[in-house]
Parts: C-alpha cells; structure tokens; sequence
C-alpha cells in the first residue's frame, strides 16, 4: 500500500462517524455540498484529522479544501512538510 | 443581469415565514423613549431592559452626562478627522490617560468601535508567516480581524486546553504566535480559564490578546475583567476592550504595556482611515471609566442580581447556558427559533426586552434568550422579570 493509499483509507474511516446521510465516500465528494457538514462538525473532523496525522491545517488551507481527494493531497503534502 | 442579492434568498424566505405568523419583528424593535439604564418605553409599553450591555448603569449617570454637555458646548459636536490628522483632540488624550490609570499599563489606543479596535490590532500584528490561534467562539470582529490580515488562522474547540497547547505544540519553530482569547464569551456568558491558558500560551512563546469587552468595569476587584480576576492580568499582551458596554457610551480600545505600542498609530489601518470620536463622547467615556474604578458596591449588586436570576430561571425550569453564573449574562436555551421568538414576544407583551439570538451568532445552532443584567436593576426588578419569565414560558409552553 502505498503512503497515499494509506492515507485515504484513515481519512476515509474518519470520515464515517460523520457521515450523517450514509452515502458512499470517494475521492470526489465534497465535504459542504455532499455530506453537508456545518462548520462544528468541520472543527471536530478536522481535529481528528490534525490529530492523526500530527499535523496542522490552518483555516486559510481548509478554504482551499473542498473534496476528499483534496483532503487526501494536502495531508500529505503536511505530513512530507514536517 | 445576474442578481447579486440572490444568496440572500433562504434568509429572506426563513424571514418571512417567521413574521407571516404574526410574530412581531425580533430584530424591528424600536425605543420611542429611555427613561433609565433599565426601563424603556417600546411600543408605547413601559418595558423592563434585559438585553443591552449597559451593565454598571452609566448612560444616565449624572457626571458623566454633564461631562458630555460641556465638550458638546466647547468642542462641537465632532471632531471630521482621523486621530492621526485633525482628529484628536484634549479629551481623547485625557481618555486614553484614564484608560492607563484604570488597567495600569503604559499605552491606551482609542479607537471609533470595539469592533474595529479587534479588526486593527488583530490584523496589523499578526502578518503573512505568523499564526493565530483563536477559540472557536470568538466574537465576529476577531474573526474579521484574522480574514482582514494574512496570517495562517488555527481555531481551537471552545474553551478547550488540551485543544490549545495541541495546536501551539504542531506550530512551525520560530514562527510569531497571537494567541486570542475573551474573557467572558457573550452568548453563553461562560467565561474563559485564563489562569490556564494565558500561562500555557506563554509556555509557548506566544503573544496574548484577551478581548474583556463583557467583563470590563464588572469582573474582578477593579472591573479591569477576567485576567485580573484570574491573576494573569500581568501575563496578558493586549487586553481589548469596549466603551459601548459598561463605560456606557460608543468606542473601543487597546491597552498594552508592550514598549513598541505607539507605532500602532501609524500602521493601523482602522484606527487611521476613519474619523474619530465626537468630544462630547470621550468626556463621558473617561468620566465612566475613572467613576468605575471605585464602583465596587455596584459590582457586588450587580453579582446579587446575576445570581438571583440564574437561580430563580433554573428553578422555573429553564435550561441555561451555564451550570451557575459566570458572568452579568445569562443565556435562556431555546429549543428552537419558532419557540425562541415565541417567547421573545411573550416577553415583550409582558413588558420585557431580552435578545433574542441565533445562528451564525450562536454556537452549535442554538437558539438563545439573552438576559444581560444591569447593576441598576433594583432586587424588586429582577423579582419581577422571574414573574414574567414564568407566565411567559407557561403560555408559550417553554416550560410546564
């Protein structure tokens, strides 16, 4: 498996316990429009996320975000950063 | 042609279906007159005030309105100039002095508003590489202030200390940290553990801002809010605060002992490219604030008043933002805002003006009644609005 393969499968559990509607999670849904987060849920999801990966993702980058598959890169992209 | 105001569609739509009930307009409400920091005259009623952050009662104070007539008489009735043109004057000076004297510290900047003493401080010293580290609750003009400047912008869960240190710990080696906090939050009226936070946020090498906007002349043994209540008043860089609150006027200020502060008037695009405050509004700022210094038995009415409300709600049945008091606010948790408004206007009808608050103001959608109580509100009054409390949330089904 390769590192981003890893990656997504974490995202992707991490995602369920949000996943109020139950619908099927790929790289292209999108975080407001599909799963139609509210902003609390946004700042519990992306601790979880932060937390996981040790990471940080400012608000000026979760504006930049709006898939999951964009999710995806930019976790790497931190993670590589580090 | 596209209409611009389309976006606005939903909220016109929520709107009208609220007001095609019949309710009265929660956010139309208009005084015809004020008798006093606690009585107005709203739809020819004579109406109680529990909603207006006029905390310590000075809008009528007579010092402070003499102090106001005579700069109207000798200085006019504005300044038509930036603080750094033509635009201060003797009295803003002299309030910047008592604003020192009231914090000790060794700089006050006044600005026009509260909102934009958060939008010009928070904005201009925290720049492209710094970061800022907020609570999530933080009131609109912080958040404004993080979205003017172009700093990198790190919320944190409300209150939450292990969510803080978390953040401050993944923060870049060497970048410049603000850390921002408030001391009482307003919609809840729960305040901050700064005694914790302020020192972690040191621990870190960060810089402090503390908004005390709804604790100043209130919280603490001199009113100067919750860092001094808590002991780390001293720790605090900037401590941003409001005159359109206690002080009972219009206006907002920074005070710092940080020894560069003065650039600030310079670089701070909301304290330089806006006109100051009219004279006869920095006379009755500085002589409320001087006044508040020593107002020590109002603060401990104004607790008295707090605590018989919140106990006296939480008795009737009511769920409330916080377990006990915490702060002049007590919020009323509405199940929803059909019933919220409901209530709003048993209450009015009742002869009772409390705000009514909703998302995006609110945390987590919350619908709130909002009481904020004043230090004038005589122990009578505050029997009276449990009255109304009561009659009100029995006809309206709020409570059983």
């Amino acid at each position: 498996m390769t590192d981003r393969e890893d990656n997504a499968r974490k995202i992707i559990a991490l995602i369920e316990p949000y996943n109020k509607k139950g619908i099927a999670v790929t790289e292209g849904t999108r975080f407001a429009q599909d799963l139609e987060w509210d902003s609390l849920t946004v700042l519990d999801f992306v601790a979880n996320i932060e937390d996981e990966f040790d990471i940080l993702i400012t608000m000026n980058q979760q504006a930049e975000i709006e898939t999951v598959g964009q999710l995806i890169d930019a976790v790497g992209e931190l993670s590589e950063a580090k | 042609m596209s209409d611009l105001f389309s976006k606005f569609d939903p909220l016109i739509e929520t709107r009208e279906q609220l007001l095609a009930t019949g309710l009265t307009d929660p956010f139309g409400l208009v005084m015809e007159e004020v008798i006093s920091p606690t009585v107005a005259i709203c739809n020819g009623k004579r109406t109680i005030l529990l909603g207006t952050y006029n905390y310590m009662g000075m809008t009528f104070d007579p010092d402070v309105v003499a102090a106001g007539k005579k700069a109207l008489d000798e200085f006019g009735s504005g300044t038509t100039g930036s603080r750094v043109l033509n635009g201060t004057y003797s009295g803003h000076k002299a309030c910047e002095e008592a604003l020192k004297d009231f914090y000790g510290t060794d700089h006050a900047m006044v600005f026009s508003t509260g909102y934009q003493a958060n939008l010009g401080i928070i904005s201009t010293i925290a720049g492209k590489e710094d970061y800022i580290v907020l609570d999530i609750d933080s009131h609109a003009s912080i958040y404004d202030g993080c979205a003017m400047g172009n700093a990198n912008i790190v919320p944190f869960r409300h209150n939450d200390l292990d969510a803080l240190e978390k953040r401050l710990a993944r923060i870049p080696e060497g970048a410049g940290k603000l850390v921002v906090l408030e001391g009482v939050y307003s919609m809840l009226g729960d305040i901050a553990p700064l005694d914790k936070m302020v020192p972690l946020a040191k621990k870190y090498g960060a810089m402090v801002l503390v908004d005390e906007a709804h604790s100043m002349g209130f919280i603490g043994d001199l009113g100067r809010g919750v860092a001094e209540a808590q002991g780390v008043l001293d720790q605090v860089d900037f401590v941003i605060g409001t005159f359109s609150k206690s002080v009972g006027t219009v206006g907002g200020f920074c005070v710092s002992n940080h020894p560069k502060f003065e650039i600030m008037r310079l670089v701070c695009r909301p304290y330089v490219f806006t006109a100051s405050l009219p004279p006869s509004v920095v006379a009755t700022a500085a002589t409320s604030i001087r006044k508040l210094m020593g107002a020590k038995d109002k603060r401990d009415h104004l607790w008295e008043n707090s605590q018989t409300l919140h106990h006296g709600l939480k008795a009737l049945g009511f769920q409330l933002g916080t377990d006990k008091p915490q702060s002049a606010i007590i919020a009323v948790i509405m199940p929803d805002l059909e019933k919220g408004a409901a209530m709003w206007e048993a209450l009015l009808h009742e002869g009772l003006y409390v705000n009514l608050a909703r998302p995006p103001a609110t945390p987590a959608g919350m619908t709130l009644l909002r009481c904020s109580l004043c230090a004038e509100h005589s122990s009578a009054q505050v029997g009276e609005i449990l009255g109304m409390f009561e009659r009100a949330g029995r006809a309206t089904g709020c409570i059983s």
